[in-house]
């Protein structure tokens, strides 16, 4: 190991955080650009599904509370932009890497909005699992992404709850509405679980993110953490559990569950789900449509300087 | 409170509430499609600002109708022929240069009517005006500074921004048109004289785009309807998708 590289190991064994300036391996450079955009990609692209419904929403002040959302979900990913540009990548570059598809973006997002329902589920589920998974990174030894993480968890709960909550009115509502709620459950649930990435027998990249303290705790944990949470809500909203096998094990502690369909998680994740080609699409088509405004805001902003310069020429 | 009053003053309420709640709609179409993450933030924010202001709008209208209709009511159960907005903010939302100028059209309307809407003997309109018009202030600056960016950008966007300033400029006069119930509520000291902010109007928004190097139109063609029920085509489509769920399910919670 070079002095740089002990230097380096040694702050992280004792869970002081790596900074910007700091000298770091170019490898967990590369991996936290990798997560960290990936991240910042998924809350931009999340915009999409639940935007969906903003036009639609039921009542007035479910249309006030998904804008605050959306609009906090855009916040996030601008934040999480900006602090991935510390780490020397812009962000026009994260997204040509997203648009070209080398960058991914969270899975769950590839899978349609259908009904009103499916608002509180991403809520609740979506949301609630993307928690679990951040309230761990809050502690990653990357220190622009442990801040950034910290708070967007303070927004995230209460996206959480207000999915949750909308979703209980349904569930208590007329027998439409409560079909319309056991639905997005249904729909929902088991993607969910699949954000928490594949087994971490199965996991590309964790290992060495795990000695790095990027990532904290392994998947199946965090998805055990996730499912055990879960039950009693389900319960609470007089809802039937998606899984069947879903039971207490008393010895572990734990729930077991029943197994997850690998297949659909791969078959998404390799770009073939229900909308992975629209939400890459559309964000093209904005960015696109978008070409000409950029252009004129760099026009008439060197405008305003030729003429500054002049002035004072 | 007469009951001419009283009837004048919901009639009044429920009109900027239609207002609020349109414009809010249709700038919250923009969100994920705008041409940079910031924007999109920004759309968010006005959107909320307007649909917040329909909310106060639409309750104080429901107090006063006193028939156990909700601001919800108000905004989900009337159809196109019932809603009192004005024309120019039910217009589709158009390019960006499009909205924009809309905004920057009705962002100086409001930046006027309101401070005067603030001082009306009704306590209740003074006090959801003084609140919006902290938030006007933010979205004059906002639309102004788009429009001069927009108008003296590229060739281009000052072509799209002219475009949509000669396609708007008719859907304004009406902005300033009084009626029975406005004159009464305006006579009483509750609603806002409209006719005599027109030239103020004027003028802001003409140096705003002389600014921007665009033409301020001629006076020569005008749309009206707005107040009397009397639609564009758009806003009917507008309606339908805003108000399919809570229809479908009548009666239910949310």
């Amino acid at each position: 190991m070079t002095p740089e590289e002990q230097n380096f190991m040694r702050k992280i064994n004792a869970e002081e955080k790596i900074e910007p300036k700091d000298w770091m391996p170019d490898a967990y450079r590369k991996n936290v650009t990798r997560q960290m955009s990936q991240h910042a990609h998924s809350e931009v692209i999340g915009m999409q599904p639940e935007g969906n419904w903003i036009t639609r929403a039921p009542s007035l002040r479910r249309k006030v509370v998904l804008l605050s959302k959306v609009q906090d979900e855009a916040g996030h990913g601008l934040y999480l932009y900006s602090a991935c540009e510390t780490l020397g990548i812009s962000r026009a570059e994260m997204i040509e890497a997203l648009q070209k598809g080398t960058a991914k973006y969270a899975s769950i997002f590839n899978y349609p909005t259908l009904t009103w329902g499916d608002v509180g589920a991403i809520g609740w589920l979506v949301d609630g699992a993307a928690i679990v998974n951040q309230v761990s990174l809050q502690r990653t030894s990357y220190g622009p992404y442990a801040r950034g993480m910290i708070r967007i968890c303070k927004e995230e709960s209460f996206h959480q709850r207000q999915g949750y909550e909308a979703l209980l009115v349904l569930a208590q509502g007329s027998p439409e509405q409560k079909q319309m709620a056991q639905d997005s459950l249904n729909r929902f649930y088991w993607p969910a679980l699949m954000m928490f990435g594949p087994h971490d027998s199965e996991s590309a990249h964790s290992a060495k993110s795990m000695e790095w303290k990027i990532k904290r705790e392994t998947n199946d944990d965090l998805r055990q953490k996730f499912i055990d949470q879960t039950v009693p809500q389900i319960e609470f909203l007089g809802l039937e559990h998606p899984d069947p096998a879903i039971k207490w094990n008393e010895e572990r502690g734990h729930y077991d569950h029943g197994d997850i369909d690998w297949e659909e998680f791969y078959s998404v994740i390799n770009g073939n789900g229900h909308c992975n080609r629209q939400r890459i699409e559309h964000h093209v088509a904005a960015h696109e449509e978008g070409a000409w405004v950029r252009d004129a805001i760099t026009a008439y902003n060197d405008k305003k300087n030729a003429n500054k310069i002049k002035n004072v020429a | 409170m007469s009951d001419a009053i009283k009837a004048a003053t919901l009639e009044y309420a429920t009109r900027l509430g239609d207002d609020a709640v349109v414009l809010g709609h249709r700038i919250s179409e923009w969100v994920s499609y705008g041409p940079f993450l910031e924007e999109d933030i920004a759309y968010a924010n006005v959107s909320l600002d307007y649909v917040g202001r329909a909310r106060m709008f639409y309750t104080y209208a429901a107090e006063l109708a006193d028939d156990g209709r909700t601001e919800d009511d108000f905004a989900y159960m009337r159809s196109d022929r019932d809603y009192r907005n004005l024309l120019l903010l039910e217009m589709p939302r158009g390019d960006f240069a499009y909205s924009q100028v809309r905004q920057l059209l009705a962002d100086v309307y409001y930046s006027l009517v309101l401070p005067e809407l603030a001082k009306s003997k009704d306590e209740r309109l003074a006090a959801v005006a003084a609140k919006a018009v902290k938030e006007t202030k933010y979205h004059v600056r906002r639309s102004r500074d788009w429009v001069h960016r927009l108008g003296d950008g590229t060739e281009e966007s000052h072509k799209r921004t002219q475009k949509a300033v000669d396609q708007l400029w008719g859907y304004t006069h009406e902005m300033f048109d009084m009626d029975e119930t406005e004159q009464l509520l305006a006579d009483n000291g509750i609603g806002v004289d409209v006719s005599k902010l027109r030239d103020q109007w004027h003028k802001e928004v003409s140096a705003i785009l002389t600014e921007a190097t665009i033409t301020v139109p001629e006076d020569s063609w005008a749309v009206r309807g707005g107040r009397t029920g009397y639609h564009t085509e758009n806003l009917g489509h507008m309606l339908t998708q805003m108000q399919i769920v809570h229809r479908s399910h009548p009666g239910c919670q949310w």
